[in-house]
């Protein structure tokens, strides 16, 4: 087969030779020298013997000759170039030459492409091939048949034929799906047009086609629609480009910071849509105007400076009797031609900040951990997958992929890191020590930066109640918490470095630690926030006194007309309670921008201004100061993210105060978006060691869910405990916040409603439902766990399994090779059997591999023995009669007989 | 030769355009079946590729061009039989094959004209210039392993490697690029080789070998030493970032 194209007029009887050959275990190749390159002498007798075994038409013989050799060749590859020849033979040969028989030869070829295709694939293959089988014969009488003219076909043929055209559809349709080169993809396409164009008529069934073909079309469309949404949904996700830019310089640790705050931007994106669309537009659009009541408007000695840009920029004046703030919402109970009910939903939405939140931040972690979960396995093939799959062929661009290949060879440095490691031990009690050693540091840090809070903020509250203190000693608690937020991080990664851990661990310790320092902060802010709610509420009763006596005298006052009623007092003159909620409200907003401010200054002096200096002034400095001392500035993913977590702490607990604050924060998580790309783009270098952040990271959202929790307490405690101001905000005239859900009870359902409400309410009733909640966690959490251990196991059980039929194969693969090794004579036997049936194990490349090498030392030893007629009389016999020789050629995978014939092939051997 | 009744074709060339039978078609999409159908040999026939994607008149008219044709329409109905790619790709993906070498690609492949063009131009696409396998993947696709590539050739190299192309054919075609000395095996060479091209060499020998040694240790399914196809489907199939890495968009 590997000559070069004959004559066309000598095509045929080359053929013929080939097909001499292609018995090839038979005798008449064994004087052939070549074993494949048969003379055209011998063709004839070929021909002869062919015919002496009779009957069969010689089409049919031609597959059978032309696939058999295949198998036996030496190696794949060059029957692979040996079949691109023939394909490009085949384009060569005269029409003539284009026959049913051709074609065949052609399937004959293209089967055992199919040998080599995919394991997947071979099930389907498999069944094709043996429907093929089945139909061999049927159809070739029916070709002959079709020559004739005659269309008498049997039921049976029929049958088969429609069979057939199913299976030659099924290739037409998954043609791309096939491992081959165009031209053969082509090539088999038309053959498989063409036959079904042939064969479908004839058999005129043509009823359920279209329905079939609409469905198909249907499907691709919906495929491709379901595509199509996936890309734009895709599209959909903001800075995607952005972010993804970053992880190539920087590795997916400071990415992560990035989709943390990508997710943060989301979360409050909503939020702010649920305090917007339910407050502030029904409030602004429904609610009495600015100016109309005295909560609304700007008291008259105010009035002066209220429109200052230095009192705007401390959120008074103006601002302060705003919709941003709790005390500009009236207490009316409906607003509107709508009759909004807007304390109610201004309850409600305060609450539901929270609900969502907590929803949605368990949410993912929930998401995370699932995929943690489905994520396990992949730990054995770490450093495969990496090889394998980690160059990403997307790439085009010079810089990105620069970056790719160091942050391939940093993560492969990493896991070779990691690798030794796990293998290094002699130094286990040094580190154990050490770590200790680090954890009683921070802790003793801990313990006194803690102490030292207490301490500043206790002596504080002295000096509130002195007079005349200076300015050191009214700041005291500022500095000091500031000192210790500047000082104490870089010291903890000081003492983190004696650990030793893996950064990405380390990365967690030190995220863990600074949280615990800044809780202190937290604590402080948060003491000193509720001293001023007291001292406000303790001095509202007061207040409200004098308001309603100024209220009482200006009515009452003699000298005025009795019978003209007085003008109303005019709202900026109505003396007004301090409305400790605005307050509060107030305090938040400050803090978040004065918090925003800091971050963007730190980031334009400590990263550009340094970047720039490190820049410039290294052309005229003394030394290298980009690899020296001042270098650039890491991204410090720790302190970002525990700013991030933070401020969002102060959003949760301000935005019942101030409805205001949740737009202020979209907005700053929308410029540092845009800031911190651009800063770390522009002046941060990588970390020393790039590290991935493992992708079922809860650690950020471990953190988001503590702080939520205690931004929820303060908030609640307020709620539930603290009497609203009297003359401010949707709750004012009430006894607590939470009645105004009493009062919507009991006004606005009917009666018997309330009644439920009221029964629910009960105490003991809540009490068994708490714990029956307990019980349902207990039980939950006890399933999971043993979900988990039967998980497991049967991971284990795989592995086990895995480990079997390695070694299993392992075996077999040395037993084959004795095989062909010890007996030279059994050789032409292995042949045999690889004709029938080339790969003894489905799936095993490797096998068929050894094959190969038996085929080939077959070939060489068939052609020096003479001895070879016994074997294929024997094994042409032992076919089932259905099947013809070149069908049980094709098939190569498992089959009923496929082992029986081996074993009879084998026989011999022992 | 006893002829069987199947179809008699004037050239086997595998260039769609020698179809010269009137092919009878029942365009059977709900669209296309205005076409009108040919009566043919007097019995409905069906081309199921053709009725799962279905012409529609407008790609044929922006396919095929005002001013002249690229190619026939079986051309164009063959190729998306048998790649991922829908006829409007088709022909973007001919311009781009046209624009490596114009001088050398004529407009009109109806004659199927034996074009190939030079790996030097292949591997300057700004898809695969950066890629540290392009001379693989040329070498893979091109039907001579020599990096020349046909237009077929270039077709196919992009079917496999768009988003479409199921995760088998694409492990397939991965072994192969995979497989430097092209013997149907990773061995700890190719693995070598591999990491060295990933890394730009800045591993060092014994990071290499060891790299290599834990591949072989962890995919290696029948301790032979290296990888066959099978082990490296085995492992390719459990990879998340298989799919996604492994796609070149056009």
């Amino acid at each position: 087969m590997t000559m070069s194209p004959p004559p066309k007029d000598m095509e045929e009887k080359a053929h013929d030779g080939a097909r001499g050959h292609a018995w090839s275990s038979s005798p008449q190749t064994g004087n052939n020298k070549s074993g494949r390159r048969p003379s055209r002498k011998r063709a004839p007798k070929v021909e002869g013997l062919v015919g002496m075994r009779g009957a069969q038409p010689s089409q049919k013989q031609k597959e059978w000759v032309r696939g058999s050799p295949r198998p036996g060749s030496p190696r794949r590859e060059q029957t692979e170039r040996r079949t691109r020849c023939e394909a490009l033979r085949g384009q060569e040969q005269s029409p003539a030459m284009k026959t049913g028989g051709s074609r065949r030869k052609r399937d004959g070829r293209a089967s055992f492409k199919e040998q080599r295709a995919p394991p997947k694939k071979d099930k389907e293959l498999l069944r094709k091939e043996e429907k093929w089988k089945q139909l061999k014969k049927p159809r070739s009488s029916s070709l002959a048949s079709g020559t004739s003219g005659g269309e008498s076909l049997s039921e049976e043929e029929q049958a088969q034929i429609l069979e057939q055209v199913e299976e030659k559809k099924k290739l037409i349709a998954t043609m791309r799906n096939k491992p081959w080169p165009m031209a053969k993809k082509l090539t088999e396409l038309r053959e498989a047009q063409a036959f079904v164009e042939k064969y479908e008529g004839a058999l005129g069934k043509g009823k359920g086609k279209r329905l079939y073909a609409y469905r198909m079309l249907m499907a691709k469309k919906w495929v491709k629609f379901k595509r199509d949404f996936d890309n734009f949904k895709t599209q959909c996700i903001p800075w995607e480009m952005k972010i993804k830019d970053i992880e190539s310089h920087f590795g997916s640790s400071v990415a992560s910071y990035f989709i943390f705050l990508r997710w943060m931007y989301g979360v409050n994106l909503v939020l702010f849509g649920l305090i917007v669309g339910l407050v502030i537009i029904p409030e602004v659009l429904m609610g009495v105007p600015y100016g109309s009541i005295p909560r609304k408007t700007v008291p008259r000695a105010e009035e002066e400076k209220a429109m200052d840009f230095s009192v705007l920029w401390d959120f008074e004046g103006y601002i302060k009797y705003s919709a941003l703030f709790y005390g500009y919402y009236n207490n009316q109970r409906t607003i509107g031609w709508l009759r909004y009910r807007l304390p109610m939903a201004y309850f409600m939405v305060g609450i539901s900040v929270f609900g969502y939140s907590l929803m949605i931040v368990i949410r993912s972690m929930a998401s995370n951990t699932q995929g943690s979960t489905s994520e396990g396995e992949s730990d054995n093939f770490t450093f495969s997958f990496k090889m394998f799959t980690s160059w990403d062929y997307l790439i085009g661009n010079s810089e990105t992929a620069d970056n790719k290949y160091t942050s391939i060879t940093t993560s492969f440095k990493e896991s070779i890191v990691d690798e030794q490691e796990s293998n290094r031990e002699e130094n286990i009690h040094l580190t154990r020590f050490l770590r200790i050693l680090a954890n009683f540091l921070i802790i003793c840090c801990l313990c006194g930066s803690g102490y030292l809070i207490y301490f500043v903020v206790k002596r504080s509250q002295e000096f509130s109640k002195m007079q005349n203190v200076s300015w050191y000693e009214r700041n005291e608690v500022e500095i000091v918490m500031s000192l210790l937020g500047m000082f104490c991080p870089p010291l903890f990664e000081t003492i983190a470095a004696l650990e030793n851990y893996h950064p990405r661990i380390g990365l967690k310790w030190q995220l863990g630690r600074i949280f615990a320092l800044f809780l202190g902060n937290l604590y402080t802010f948060l003491l000193a926030l509720m001293d001023d709610v007291h001292l406000k509420l303790s001095n509202e009763a007061t207040i409200k006194n004098i308001t309603h006596w100024t209220l009482f005298n200006y009515y009452n006052s003699s000298g005025w007309n009795e019978s003209v009623p007085r003008p109303p007092l005019h709202p900026a003159d109505v003396p007004r309670g301090s409305c400790w909620e605005t307050a509060v409200g107030i305090e938040f907003m400050r803090l978040t921008v004065s918090d925003m401010l800091v971050t963007y200054i730190t980031i334009l002096l400590g990263d550009f201004l340094r970047a720039c200096f490190v820049r410039f002034m290294n052309y005229c400095w003394c030394w290298d100061l980009e690899a020296g001392f001042p270098s650039y500035a890491e991204f410090d993913i720790s302190g970002n993210v525990l700013g991030l977590i933070f401020n969002q702490g102060m959003i949760w607990m301000g935005s019942f105060y101030a409805p205001g604050l949740v737009g202020i924060n979209v907005l700053r998580l929308l410029t540092s978006m845009y800031f911190q790309c651009w800063a770390v783009m522009s002046s941060n270098v990588p970390h020393e060691r790039v590290f991935k952040a493992s992708r079922s990271d809860n650690f950020y959202m471990g953190l988001l869910l503590l702080v939520l929790f205690l931004s929820l307490l303060p908030v609640a405690y307020t709620i539930m405990s603290l009497p609203p101001s009297f003359d401010c905000g949707p709750f004012s005239g009430k006894n607590r916040m939470y009645d105004i859900l009493q009062e919507t009870i009991e006004n606005d359902f009917p009666t018997f409603l309330g009644k439920i409400f009221a029964f629910l309410a009960n105490p003991g009733l809540i009490i068994p439902a708490i714990l029956l909640m307990f019980l349902a966690i207990y039980y939950l959490n006890s399933v999971s766990k043993s979900l988990s251990r039967a998980n497991a196991q049967l991971r284990k059980k795989i592995q086990a399994l895995r480990e079997v039929e390695k070694s299993h194969k392992s075996v077999k693969n040395k037993d084959t090779d004795k095989v062909s090794g010890d007996t030279p004579k059994s050789s032409k036997n292995d042949t045999q059997l690889q004709i029938t049936k080339p790969e003894p194990t489905s799936h095993s490349a490797i096998q068929s591999q050894t094959l190969d090498k038996k085929a080939r030392d077959t070939e060489t030893s068939s052609s020096a023995s003479g001895t070879l007629l016994p074997a294929s009389p024997h094994l042409r016999g032992s076919q089932p009669p259905g099947v013809k020789p070149d069908s049980g050629k094709l098939q190569s995978r498992t089959h009923p007989w496929r082992s029986a014939s081996g074993k009879s092939a084998q026989r011999p051997l022992h | 030769m006893p002829g069987g009744p199947s179809v008699t074709r004037p050239s086997p060339f595998p260039c769609p355009q020698m179809r010269s039978r009137g092919h009878p078609k029942a365009w059977l999409s709900p669209e296309s079946a205005r076409q009108g159908v040919t009566a043919g040999q007097g019995h409905p026939s069906t081309r199921w590729g053709a009725a799962a994607r279905p012409s529609t008149p407008e790609t044929e008219v922006r396919a095929m061009g005002s001013k002249q044709t690229v190619f026939t329409r079986e051309q164009l109905e063959e190729y998306q039989d048998c790649t991922f790619f829908t006829r409007k790709e088709i022909m973007r993906l001919f311009y781009r094959y046209q624009d490596l070498a114009p001088q050398l690609v004529p407009l009109d492949y109806t004659g199927c004209p034996a074009v190939k063009v030079p790996y030097e131009l292949i591997g300057s696409m700004p898809e695969l210039k950066e890629n540290p396998f392009r001379q693989r993947i040329a070498h893979v696709f091109s039907e001579d392993g020599d990096g020349h590539m046909t237009l077929d050739n270039f077709l196919d190299m992009f079917s496999v490697m768009s988003e479409m192309a199921p995760r088998d054919l694409k492990a397939y075609y991965a072994f192969k690029i995979y497989d430097f000395n092209d013997d149907d095996y990773i061995c700890a060479e190719d693995l070598q080789q591999t990491v060295t091209r990933l890394t730009r060499g800045e591993l060092s020998a014994e990071e290499v070998s060891l790299v290599c040694e834990k591949v072989l240790d962890e995919a290696d399914g029948d301790h032979d030493g290296r990888l066959s196809l099978e082990d490296f489907q085995n492992m390719i199939l459990r990879a998340p970032d298989f799919l996604s890495t492994f796609h070149i968009r056009i």
